[in-house]
């Protein structure tokens, strides 16, 4: 014990080589980025940590029934918001005595039955030998019904209920798991909180009017309303390392490298665009994450030249990176169709039309280069189809002959085009015939 | 070889040897490599919950992911979707991977995502992760056919389980096409790019015959791919054609009519045997077998005859017609039908006949649907004698459905008069008439 003590104290004073500080750095920050660690406070969410952490604690405390829904885009925090208020919540005695807590998540409890033997696997109760649990579904539903029933609000444990991807428990039958949960919230019985996440906000109307009526109608929306100069400040927060990093040399010298980082006029131009692309922090993380990515010993401090490189890697257009792979005969059929949609007004077309006008501009060209058979071609059409560059209009494949399916391009003009310039060494002819705005 | 990735200052926490070893082994990936390791990172840290790598076929996906990670001693479990029929052979794969029999005994029969989900954490509670734990799927795209919530639910397996793992998915098309409609978590994009045409020629290069000289074979790379380059950018394909057309390419020097640097002379001699190739092995007309069998018997390449050579069916004689009778009522406008094949027919005007910007567009826009009366009609006017309308002739047009030589456009059980389409190709149809000695170019509306 004393030891330990000791020779934490020396590693305080010691400076550590680079390379130990850098995989230390990386263990934090990764933690931060792809594991979700809490943060301790919520700046951003401030009113609705409040308002939660009160219903929650009526229901664990108290014993009132409540029921609540978390709204808001993919990546604003709900999960976060629910385990701030859980992590503040638990840290009470009693609550932490008296709490049970049920965790269901719509992806993976797709039915009520699995739901439910979930429910009683999770709280434990005397039908669960081990880990199996008996009864069919109609038993078990009795079963946990009456043992709700039975309790009343001074003496029964308070149950929360957190169903996360709450609009996928709408599509379950009936919705028979959302009637029972909030019927029991509803009448006088043992004392449950069932908290809902969703990303939907039209999710009040996938519920039948029975449930809908016995819904609380509480909602905690998290649309952040976030200006440009907090999204900086949180890319700083989130790049910059606690005061207890074990070198605090390094650290401090890495937090003022940050803090000039965010200061650059090009890094401000690149957080400027992802903030209006999206402002969530999941995307941020990623670019963050590939900046992090690019840390090693050698390279020990982020450049707004790293920004700029991560930056590019999160806005490539996936599609025109495909494009690029194409071989000569798959790019001339794909400039075949652009013209057949430039022509026809995007009407569908099938093989012959697109043969049909390659053949066109080899007579044109009247070069010998691509004169291919058309077998050949066709291998090559159907490479572009597994490629899900072009679709079926319908989906009867076997019914009509390959030459004659009808087909419809994924693809936009402007893709095309840009993928033209980008063609290692393109040929004159097939790039200007790509340009041409009518063959 | 730059082995500026490999570094050991660039990738603590692995071993030099190993590394040097993996950079072997991955020619002209090295920075795809080397931004995948620096993503995963040291094995005891936390990796990110989901990477979606996609690129062309044989662009190396599979290959630098499983030689990084064997070679790495990194744990993984690695699935083909292809294999998964259903989703418990997946479940299967990946517990058995991680945890060994007892984990895979754990589940219960025909297993939801929960059950997976339970036993996954059961066990990682019990043998705590001390590295990162890898899932790599490959073919992902067929997820999206699975189970609706499979792809969501991988994705975020790392939230899940609470377990240090990571998802690898390798997939040919972009995730675009995969993000299911209430969106999931964002998959970080990783770009494979194909091959460059140097980069293949390099790569290609390295499998030399060892009895020749490394240039020899170089020069024949590119002579190969001055053919094929065009047609086919797969790595696969294009080393599989090396490999058979290598012992046509050293003839002239085995038998001693040139040298090694005969460049002119080698190209003269090959380029027409590969031209040939294209149109044969690579749309695997002539199986690699037999192309082998012909290069050692010297036959002429042309005198093999292909898969597709054998599409001559025999039919009874009125199969024949009634096959005849259906592509002329699919092929044919039916307003035209009158002056085909009614012997006396009024006056038609030609210029009102033929319809200009109709003209040859037909056989552009495939086989229309006709009724079975008006093919029975043209059968009956096509057909010199007088032929009964007997349950044997409805049979035939029944089994040529089958045949797949008629398809059947309506319903199937609709009984009265049913639709179909004819569904073959003209060349098929013209050697068909030509048994029966009907001219048919003569009866279509297009060839007029």
């Amino acid at each position: 014990m004393c030891q330990a003590i000791m020779s934490k104290r020396k590693a305080k004073s010691v400076r550590k080589p680079i390379s130990e500080c850098i995989t230390q750095l990386h263990k934090c920050l990764r933690e931060r980025f792809c594991h979700d660690q809490l943060p301790s406070t919520l700046e951003a969410s401030e009113a609705q940590h409040k308002h939660l952490l009160g219903l929650l604690q009526r229901t664990a405390i108290h014993g009132e029934s409540n029921s609540a829904l978390i709204i808001g885009p993919r990546g604003s925090g709900k999960t976060v918001l629910l385990k701030c208020v859980l992590r503040d919540l638990l840290k009470e005695k009693e609550v932490q005595k008296n709490l049970l807590q049920v965790h269901l998540n719509g992806l993976l409890q797709t039915d009520d039955r699995i739901a439910l033997k979930e429910i009683t696997r999770q709280l434990n109760l005397e039908n669960v030998v081990g880990d199996k649990v008996f009864g069919s579904f109609a038993e078990n539903l009795v079963f946990l019904l009456e043992a709700l029933k039975k309790g009343d609000r001074s003496s029964t444990r308070p149950i929360l209920f957190v169903l996360d991807e709450f609009d996928l428990f709408a599509h379950h039958k009936n919705q028979t798991l959302l009637y029972n949960l909030l019927d029991v919230s509803q009448s006088a019985q043992a004392p449950v909180a069932v908290v809902g996440l969703t990303c939907r906000l039209d999710v009040l109307e996938l519920l039948e009017k029975r449930v809908k009526s016995r819904f609380s109608h509480r909602q905690i929306h998290m649309l952040s309303n976030l200006s440009f100069s907090q999204y900086q400040e949180r890319v700083a927060s989130q790049l910059s390392l606690p005061d207890d990093f074990p070198d605090r040399s390094f650290a401090e010298d890495w937090n003022s490298g940050v803090q000039s980082l965010c200061e650059d006029k090009s890094v401000e131009e690149i957080l400027r665009r992802h903030f209006n692309f999206s402002r969530d922090f999941r995307s941020l993380h990623m670019l963050l994450m590939l900046c992090l990515s690019r840390i090693s010993p050698v390279n020990p401090i982020i450049k707004p030249a790293d920004v700029l490189e991560a930056s590019r890697m999160c806005f490539t257009d996936s599609t025109s990176n495909m494009l690029h792979g194409l071989s000569i005969l798959e790019l001339c059929l794909v400039i075949s169709m652009k013209h057949l949609n430039d022509v026809y007004g995007g009407e569908p077309f099938n093989f012959q039309m697109v043969y049909n006008e390659f053949k066109k501009f080899l007579q044109r060209k009247s070069n010998s280069m691509y004169n291919f058979e058309q077998p050949v071609v066709i291998k090559a059409f159907e490479h572009l189809q597994q490629l899900e560059l072009i679709r079926p209009v319908d989906g009867s494949s076997a019914k009509t002959q390959r030459e004659y399916q009808l087909m419809k391009l994924m693809l936009d003009n402007s893709q095309i085009i840009e993928a033209l310039h980008k063609y290692p060494q393109c040929p004159t002819d097939i790039k200007q015939w790509g340009m041409s705005a009518f063959a | 070889m730059s082995s500026s990735w490999l570094q050991q200052q660039r990738h603590p926490g692995y071993e030099e040897e190993s590394l040097r070893r993996v950079a072997e082994q991955l020619p002209c990936r090295e920075p795809q490599a080397g931004m995948l390791l620096s993503l995963m990172g040291e094995p005891k840290q936390y990796s990110l919950p989901c990477i979606f790598i996609y690129g062309h076929r044989a662009s190396g996906k599979s290959h630098v992911v499983n030689i990084l990670l064997k070679e790495l001693e990194m744990p993984h479990a690695t699935v083909s979707i292809a294999e998964c029929i259903s989703a418990t052979l997946l479940f299967q794969q990946v517990l058995l991977s991680f945890f060994g029999e007892d984990a895979v005994a754990a589940l219960p029969r025909s297993p939801s995502l929960s059950d997976f989900v339970r036993i996954y954490k059961q066990h990682c509670s019990r043998a705590t992760a001390e590295q990162t734990r890898y899932i790599v799927l490959e073919k992902a795209e067929l997820l999206r056919d699975m189970d609706a919530n499979l792809l969501s639910t991988f994705v975020r397996l790392q939230e899940l389980v609470e377990d240090n793992v990571s998802v690898l998915l390798l997939s040919e098309l972009v995730w675009d096409t995969f993000r299911p409609n209430t969106g999931c978590l964002e998959p970080l994009l990783l770009h494979f790019p194909d091959y460059t045409k140097a980069e293949l020629h390099q790569i290609l290069s390295r499998d030399k015959h060892p009895s020749y000289s490394a240039d020899f074979y170089a020069s024949y790379i590119h002579i190969l791919l001055g053919v094929f380059y065009a047609v086919c950018r797969d790595l696969r394909e294009l080393r599989h054609l090396a490999a058979l057309n290598f012992t046509k390419f050293c003839e002239p020097v085995a038998e001693g009519k040139a040298t090694e640097s005969d460049t002119h002379k080698l190209w003269r001699h090959i380029e027409p045997h590969l031209k040939k190739a294209m149109q044969t092995v690579y749309l695997r007309e002539v199986s690699s077998l037999e192309w082998e069998k012909m290069q050692e018997v010297e036959m002429e390449a042309s005198h093999l005859r292909g898969l597709s050579a054998h599409s001559h069916v025999e039919l009874p004689f009125y199969s024949k017609f009634l096959l005849i009778a259906a592509y002329l009522a699919s092929y044919n406008p039916a307003r035209t039908d009158k002056r085909f094949f009614v012997k006396h027919h009024g006056k038609i005007k030609k210029t009102n006949f033929l319809k200009k910007n109709e003209k040859t567009s037909n056989h552009l826009l495939g086989p229309k649907p006709f009724s079975l009366d008006r093919m029975l009609a043209i059968f009956y006017s096509v057909v010199d004698t007088r032929v009964a309308p007997t349950a044997s002739i409805f049979s035939q047009i029944s089994s040529l459905v089958t045949l797949q030589l008629l398809t059947q456009v309506s319903h199937v059980d609709q009984l009265d008069a049913p639709k179909y389409k004819c569904a073959v190709s003209m060349d098929f149809i013209c050697a068909i008439s030509r048994t029966v000695n009907f001219d048919i170019i003569k009866y279509l509306y297009d060839f007029l």
